[in-house]
Parts: C-alpha cells; sequence; structure tokens
C-alpha cells in the first residue's frame, strides 16, 4: 500500500523534474545559465502589480477553457472546437459592443450572454455534425476553427471596418461602457472576470459532482454503450457537454476583445483554447486542478516576455518548457499503467472513447 | 505437419478456459473443434495460431518444440489463422492484399507475384482477379484469398474459424474441394471451428470436443449427428423445475417481423409471450436468436412487420421507447453493455434510480447498501464495478432492473456462473415471473433451456421451430433442431 503511494507521487513529480531538467539542458546549450532564466521569467511574471496583471489576464479565458473542456472530457468527447468556440464568443460580443446602446452595465452583461449564445452555437455545430452526421468532433471541431478565423477576418476587413478605412488589424475600439472595467489602473485585471471564473468553477464542479446531468455524462464518457442501455440519453448528453463548453469557452472570448483588446481582431483566441486541452490532459477531471495548473501556465508564458529583455532569449522557451511537461507526463501516465496495470483508475480523460450514438447503435 | 498440444492450460481471472488440453493432429487430416460459447475452441485456436500465449503446456510441431509469441511467429512455424472476419484491407486490390506481409524485399516484381497467385489460385479452384479491390469482393472470395496468402507464406496447418458463415453454397463446395486436395497432397493439415455439425460430418475425418475448457471427447468420423450433439451437450437433461402459470395477458407480441442481422435473417417470424411465460431461445451463436430477443427490446428493428407490448405498439421505436414502456434487457457481455467501468456500484444505482436532477448522494449510498443486501452482492458502494466477480456483477445487473417490468429480455443470464449463482438468478426471476413478469432468455446450455422455459423457441440459420412444450422434449429432439434438422422433430 506503501510503495503504491510511493509510485504514485513518483509518477507525478518526474515529468516534471524531468521536464525541467531537459529545459534547463537546452538553455545551456544555446549558451544562457538556467538559473538567470528562471530570474528573468519570475521577475516577468511578479516584477510588480502590472505584470502580475499580466498572468491574470491570461490566465482567465484559460481557466474558462479549461473548465468547460473538463466538461467535454467527462462525456468522452475531444472538443478541438474550443478555439473556434472563443473565436465566435469574442464575434458576438464584439458585435455587442459596436451596435448596441444600453447602460454601462446593461450592455457588458448583454455582451456576456451573446457571447455564451455564440460559443454555445459554435459547439452545438460540432455536436450536430457528430450525433446526426456522424462526423468525428475533431474533424468537425477543426473545420469549424478554420471557419470562425474566417468569419472574423471578413467582419474586420469588410462590414466592421473602422471608418477611417479598414487595415483587417482591427475594429475601431469599442466605446468605454463597452468594455469591461479594471479593478485599478495599477492593476489592471477585470473583477467581473474573476467572478465569472469563480462561478463557473463552483458550477462545473458541482454540475459534475452533484447532478443526474454529470453522472450521466460521466457514464456517456466511460462506457456510452452500457449507458445506452441503462437508459441514459447519450446523444443528448453529448449534445449538452459541447453547449456547455461552447459556452464557457464563449465567455472566455468575450474576456479577449471586452478586456484585453477592446478591439475584435483576427486570431484573439490566441491559441488559448488548444492550451487549456493540454492543461486538461495533464490534471485529468478535476475542476480545482484545471485552475491551478492553468495558472502555472500562465506565468511561465506571462513571465517568458521578459526574456528577450533580460536575456535576449527568445519568448518560445516557455513553450519548449510546456511542450516537454506535456509530452512527459503523458508519457509517464502510459508507463504508470503499464507498471501497475490498472487503466481504469486515473482520473484523466479517457483518450479512446468515441460516443456511441444512439441513433446508429440501435441498428446494431 | 504433425501438431501435438501438451497440457495447455490457460486462465482469465477465474475462469479455466483452457484445462489441460492435450491432443494430437496428424499430417492430411482435417480435424473439427466442437464445442459451445465458452467452452474454450478460440482460446486453444488463439494459443496454436500465436495471437495469445499458453500460460503453461507445450506445443510440438512435427516433432520439434515451438516457441512463438505472435501471429507472424506462428506463420513462419507454419500455422496460419483464417479469422472469421478476413483481415484485409479493403482499399487495396487482391494482388496488394496477396502481397501484403509477405517477404518480397523492398523492390518486388509485380510480374513474379501476379503468377504466384495465380498459380495457387488455378490449382485451388478459386477465381481471383488479382487488380480487383477487395471492397467489390465477397465474403467467400476474401477468405480464398486469404488462403492463398497463407499458403504463399509456407503454412502447413491451416486453422479455420467457422469458415462457411456468410459464403455461398457453391463457394462451401469450392473450399471443402481446396481442403481436401491440400490435405491429400500437402499432408496440410486442417482445424476447422465450426457450429456447423453437418459441415463437420461433410469434411472433417474426426472431431474433438470442448466443454468448460476441457477436451471432453473424441470421435471418428464418419458419425452421425446425434452422436456429435451427444458428445457436445453431454447426456442427461435435468427435470423440469416449476410449475406454468397460466396468465391469458399477452406481454409482447411479434407479428410477421423480418430482421436482418449481419449473417443471418430471420424472416416473417411471429411470436407471442404471455405474461408469467418463461420462453427460452436456443441456437448455436447468430442462429437468429440474438436477433429476436434484441428486436423485443427495440434494439434491433424490424424491417417488416410489427411489435406490440402488451396493447402499445413499439414498431421502430427507439431503445428508450421500449425501456419506458416496460421492458427489462441485460446483454451476455456484462461490462461491455449494461455496466460501465469506472463507476462505482453507488453510481450504477443512482444512474439507474434517480430521477431528481440533484444526485442526492446520501440517499443512493443508502439504497445501494440496501440493494447489496438484497441481491446479495458482495462489495462495497464505492467499489469500482469491474473489481467485482462475474456472479456479482450479473446480480448487481438484476438489481439495476425495474422490480416489476413486463417482459425481462435477457441474454445467457448465467454466463460464466458457478451453480450456486446460476441457482440465485432464476429464484429472482422466477420470483418476478410470479408477478407478472414474462421472462424471454437465450442460453448455451440445454439444461438450463429445459429446465426454467415453458417453452422453446430454437433457430438454425435464421429458421425458427417452436416447441410448445419444453418439458415433452429430450435432448435429442433440442440438439436435432439446434443442428438444422427440423423435418424430423416436427412431430412433436
Amino acid at each position: 500500500m506503501k510503495n503504491r503511494t510511493l509510485l504514485t507521487v513518483g509518477f507525478a513529480l518526474l515529468p516534471i523534474i524531468a521536464s525541467v531538467a531537459i529545459t534547463a539542458l537546452l538553455i545551456v546549450a544555446v549558451g544562457s545559465n538556467p538559473g538567470d532564466v528562471f530570474v528573468a521569467v519570475t521577475e516577468g511574471a511578479f516584477r510588480d502589480s502590472r505584470a502580475f496583471a499580466g498572468v491574470i489576464n491570461f490566465w482567465i479565458p484559460l481557466a474558462l477553457c479549461s473548465l468547460g473542456l473538463i466538461v467535454t472530457f467527462t462525456a468522452g468527447l475531444w472538443n478541438i472546437g474550443v478555439e473556434g468556440q472563443m473565436m465566435i464568443g469574442a464575434v458576438f460580443a464584439a458585435y455587442g459592443a459596436l451596435f448596441i446602446d444600453l447602460p454601462g452595465p446593461v450592455l457588458i452583461l448583454v455582451e456576456i450572454l451573446l457571447a455564451m449564445l455564440g460559443g454555445g452555437l459554435w459547439a452545438a455545430l460540432v455536436g450536430f455534425l457528430k450525433t446526426r452526421l456522424a462526423v468525428h468532433e475533431i474533424f468537425g471541431g477543426v473545420a469549424l476553427n478554420a471557419l470562425a478565423n474566417v468569419w472574423a477576418i471578413y467582419l474586420i476587413s469588410g462590414p466592421w471596418a473602422p471608418p477611417s478605412g479598414g487595415t483587417a488589424q482591427a475594429t475601431a475600439p469599442f466605446k468605454d461602457t463597452a468594455v469591461l472595467p479594471a479593478i485599478s489602473p495599477e492593476f489592471p485585471v477585470s473583477l467581473i472576470a474573476l467572478l465569472l471564473v469563480t462561478a463557473t468553477l463552483v458550477i462545473v464542479s458541482f454540475a459534475l459532482s452533484g447532478t443526474r446531468w454529470g453522472l450521466q455524462l460521466k457514464a456517456t464518457g466511460k462506457n456510452s454503450r452500457s449507458a445506452l442501455l441503462l437508459g441514459v440519453p447519450t446523444t443528448r448528453s453529448a449534445m449538452s457537454a459541447l453547449i456547455v463548453c461552447g459556452m464557457v469557452a464563449g465567455i472566455a472570448g468575450s474576456y479577449r476583445v471586452l478586456f484585453t483588446y477592446e478591439s475584435l481582431r483576427p486570431l484573439v483566441s490566441g491559441g488559448i483554447g488548444f492550451l487549456a486541452l493540454l492543461v486538461v490532459l495533464l490534471v485529468g477531471l478535476r475542476p480545482l486542478f484545471a485552475v491551478i495548473v492553468g495558472f502555472a501556465f500562465a506565468v511561465i508564458l506571462a513571465g517568458s516576455t521578459r526574456l528577450k529583455v533580460a536575456l535576449q532569449l527568445d519568448q518560445s522557451l516557455a513553450g519548449v518548457l510546456q511542450g516537454f511537461i506535456v509530452l512527459l507526463v503523458l508519457l509517464s501516465n502510459g508507463l504508470r499503467q503499464r507498471f501497475t496495470s490498472d487503466s481504469t483508475s486515473s482520473e484523466t480523460p479517457n483518450t479512446t472513447t468515441t460516443v456511441e450514438i444512439q441513433r446508429t447503435q440501435e441498428h446494431g | 505437419m504433425k501438431i501435438e498440444l501438451r497440457h495447455i492450460h490457460k486462465r482469465f481471472g477465474t475462469v479455466h478456459a483452457n484445462n489441460d488440453i492435450s491432443m494430437t493432429v496428424d499430417a492430411g487430416k482435417i480435424v473439427a473443434v466442437l464445442g459451445e460459447n465458452g467452452a474454450g475452441k478460440s482460446t486453444l485456436m488463439k494459443i496454436l495460431s500465436g495471437y495469445q500465449p499458453a500460460d503453461s503446456g507445450e506445443i510440438v510441431l512435427d516433432a520439434q518444440l515451438a516457441s512463438y509469441h505472435t501471429p507472424q511467429g506462428a506463420i513462419a512455424a507454419g500455422i496460419g489463422m483464417l479469422q472469421q472476419d478476413p483481415l484485409d484491407i479493403p482499399a487495396f486490390t487482391v494482388l496488394e492484399n496477396f502481397v501484403y506481409g509477405q517477404k518480397t524485399g523492398f523492390l518486388y516484381s509485380p510480374r513474379k507475384w501476379r503468377e504466384r497467385l495465380k498459380s495457387i489460385s488455378a490449382r485451388l479452384g478459386f477465381e481471383l482477379d488479382p487488380d480487383q479491390p477487395i471492397a467489390n469482393l465477397s465474403i467467400g472470395q476474401r477468405q480464398q484469398l486469404e488462403i492463398v496468402r497463407l499458403l504463399s507464406m509456407g503454412v502447413r496447418t491451416l486453422i479455420l474459424d467457422e469458415p462457411t458463415t456468410g459464403i455461398s453454397a457453391e463457394q462451401k463446395l469450392i473450399l471443402f474441394e481446396a481442403l481436401r486436395e491440400l490435405a491429400r497432397n500437402d499432408g496440410m493439415s486442417v482445424l476447422l471451428v465450426s457450429h456447423k455439425l453437418e459441415d463437420v460430418i461433410a469434411l472433417c475425418d474426426s472431431v474433438v470436443v470442448l466443454r468448460g475448457g476441457r477436451l471432453v471427447g473424441t470421435l471418428q468420423l464418419p458419425a452421425t449427428m446425434d452422436q456429435l450433439v451427444r458428445l457436445m451437450f453431454g447426456q442427461e437433461l435435468a427435470p423440469p423445475a416449476h410449475e406454468c402459470l397460466v396468465n391469458p395477458k399477452t406481454a409482447i407480441a411479434l407479428d410477421n417481423v423480418t430482421l436482418r442481422g449481419k449473417r443471418v435473417t430471420v424472416q416473417n417470424f411471429s411470436m407471442k409471450i404471455r405474461a408469467c411465460e418463461v420462453i427460452g431461445l436456443a441456437g448455436l451463436e447468430e442462429s437468429g436468436q440474438e436477433l429476436i430477443l434484441r428486436a423485443c427490446v427495440g434494439l434491433v428493428k424490424p424491417t417488416h412487420g410489427h411489435i406490440a407490448l402488451g396493447e402499445t405498439n413499439l414498431t421502430g421505436k427507439s431503445y428508450r421507447e421500449f425501456l419506458a414502456a416496460g421492458v427489462a434487457f441485460g446483454a451476455a457481455g456484462r461490462l461491455e453493455e449494461g455496466l460501465i467501468a469506472g463507476l462505482t456500484l453507488t453510481e450504477h444505482i443512482a444512474l439507474a434510480t434517480e430521477n431528481q436532477s440533484l444526485v442526492d448522494w446520501t440517499r443512493a449510498k443508502m439504497l445501494t447498501d440496501q440493494k447489496l443486501k438484497q441481491y446479495n452482492v458482495r462489495g462495497r458502494p464505492e467499489s469500482m464495478i469491474e473489481q467485482l466477480s462475474g456472479g456479482n456483477q450479473q446480480r448487481l445487473l438484476m438489481a439495476l432492473m425495474p422490480e416489476q417490468p413486463v417482459l425481462m429480455a435477457l441474454e445467457q443470464p448465467t454466463r460464466g456462473l458457478d451453480v450456486d449463482s446460476s441457482h440465485w438468478i432464476w429464484q429472482q426471476l422466477l420470483e418476478r415471473r410470479e408477478r407478472g413478469t414474462a421472462i424471454l432468455f437465450s442460453s448455451p446450455d440445454l439444461d438450463e433451456l429445459v429446465t426454467y422455459s415453458d417453452r422453446i423457441f430454437v433457430a438454425y440459420a435464421g429458421h425458427i421451430v417452436e416447441i410448445s412444450d419444453a418439458r415433452q422434449t429430450n435432448i435429442d429432439e433440442l440438439g436435432r433442431l439446434i443442428g438444422g434438422h427440423f423435418e424430423k422433430a416436427s412431430g412433436s
């Protein structure tokens, strides 16, 4: 029993230590000192309240997307389309900001609701393709991601171009009443967004552990065939998981336009959805862990912008470290399963399940 | 090639799938391996063909001890297995599939391989066009291609798993002629796994019979179908163990339905089950009984005809609508269809019983405790389902079913269970029957069928015969029907 605990802890720590070591070797290989890099990154993230706000502003959409993805992973779905769902959330929120005239607080509420609507609809498309037309969610998601980007670029360069003549860089800046207020100029972070992350964390945790809906998602994700035979509406489960994830991703997208950029730009989603996939792969289906690990990722990424200034190193070093962590954690999960031969007890997302759809099953 | 198996053992968990099996197949002989589902045939054939290792025991080929651990190794040693579903690549052509896996060298000459394919096919009377894509071939032709490929790779023993399902009568004749030719002139030994006793009698030199993981008998052919059935199923039938209950209410009615399966079609079949009746479904694998059972719960949709549960017409409705109307279904593969590995017992109970949107875990746990006691399940509420033994899983599956459905449809309800567990399950089922539930079950165990059924339907290749009083039947009649000899039994 004691051996087993040791093994578990070992397998959790080993990949992180190994990836730090490999990255350190790389740093030495390019002629820098790993210690200096560590200091630079830490400074980059924590040197003052504005730097720290940069970390938080990166973390907010990342945490939201991770929480959404936990819902779809629970249902056994690979929602690669999360990136596009963010993008459409951003587009819908931008529509509110550009064209709706309402008093400040009401407008912001409307914008966020619009973002949830947009993200949810875009995810529902993935679900529709999967459940009705048998298009795997990964392929549907990738295609819709591309479409979302193209649509945003079209809007920016065409109908929503600023009056001065568009350069396809951004829409006109949003009016003051349309953007999220910062806590203070020294700490530019949106309180509303922080509250939204907290609320999402609480709701997702509770929905997955305390509701029939969450139980049905879990059953569908682990064995959709059995779930169906036990009376779970598996098609509806899959669809609702996608829509919920899309809504949360939509909020994340709206944050990028309503606070970070204060205008709609191409690629505002910035790969955060994909990063969130990695976060969930690392932590499994644990909402609180996802939020914490997401924060660590945000520290490394936001902190590494300092590398260029301090050490003339490219900030993509952070990506290298991240890549190694993810690879090595997944590798050690595989090794652990081989050694302890327990493949079912882990809380990591099931990478093999695909949700069987009621329609097709019933013919079999 | 002469094959000797010596003391082969293989265990899967608590199941002793192969228990001390020793047998010899002489070169040039065609031997049938018979046995019911779960008797251990597939396990033995997989061991011989390198798909899985034995726990202990020896394989001796032409007086040489063999040691291989992969199918490729087995083929190199001279043993090739023809899977029930041909392992070919549909997008490739016949020639490409033929070459696939063979030692061609990096640059190979298509012409040489084309000639080789043609000459082997011609010798065996197979007609294979090298340039046809596999997708255009019939199952029989794909099988022929696989045989040609294995021969080209130097195989001297062929294992065939149910080779005659899904192929035409003509292709069957060609196949049998080819196998006889190979055995006679090449000294090829052939192992045939089949449920079709008439094929076995037509083709083989001898049979070996497995039951419950043991080799229980060998028989030189020619022999009669009765002798084979007797060896497969044992000698005696237990007496029926319950009274018939009379209840005029119809539980479920199938009216002139046509059910299409992958390999078999049941046509224009009608059946009425009354409340309180126990109906057994007999038949070898894929004979059509599975289709009937699943049609009764909405998992197979009839292409023709009507299904009604009580007064409700359910034709074409979904499984969930059948559930709501009052059926309960238990599949043969418990962990594949019914239980969810990775979920606890409490989660299972909550999933089946909870109808509020918030789960009350305290209540669910109490309910689970109570159900575990009631159904005699040895396990804790927080255990994962896959940690339970087969018998306990089956009892939990019973606990998940509604207390008093109109119809319970169960595939092999006592599969893999010991005598006590089986007995317990049947007590539960008969209790529910007394409260008005009709029970429809399939079983490979003739004892079980005769012991508990009021009526039995026997399926053979999609044809169904009814035995209207299960208590009047005997092992010979059942065996003949299962083997497809309907005309002899129609008098009873």
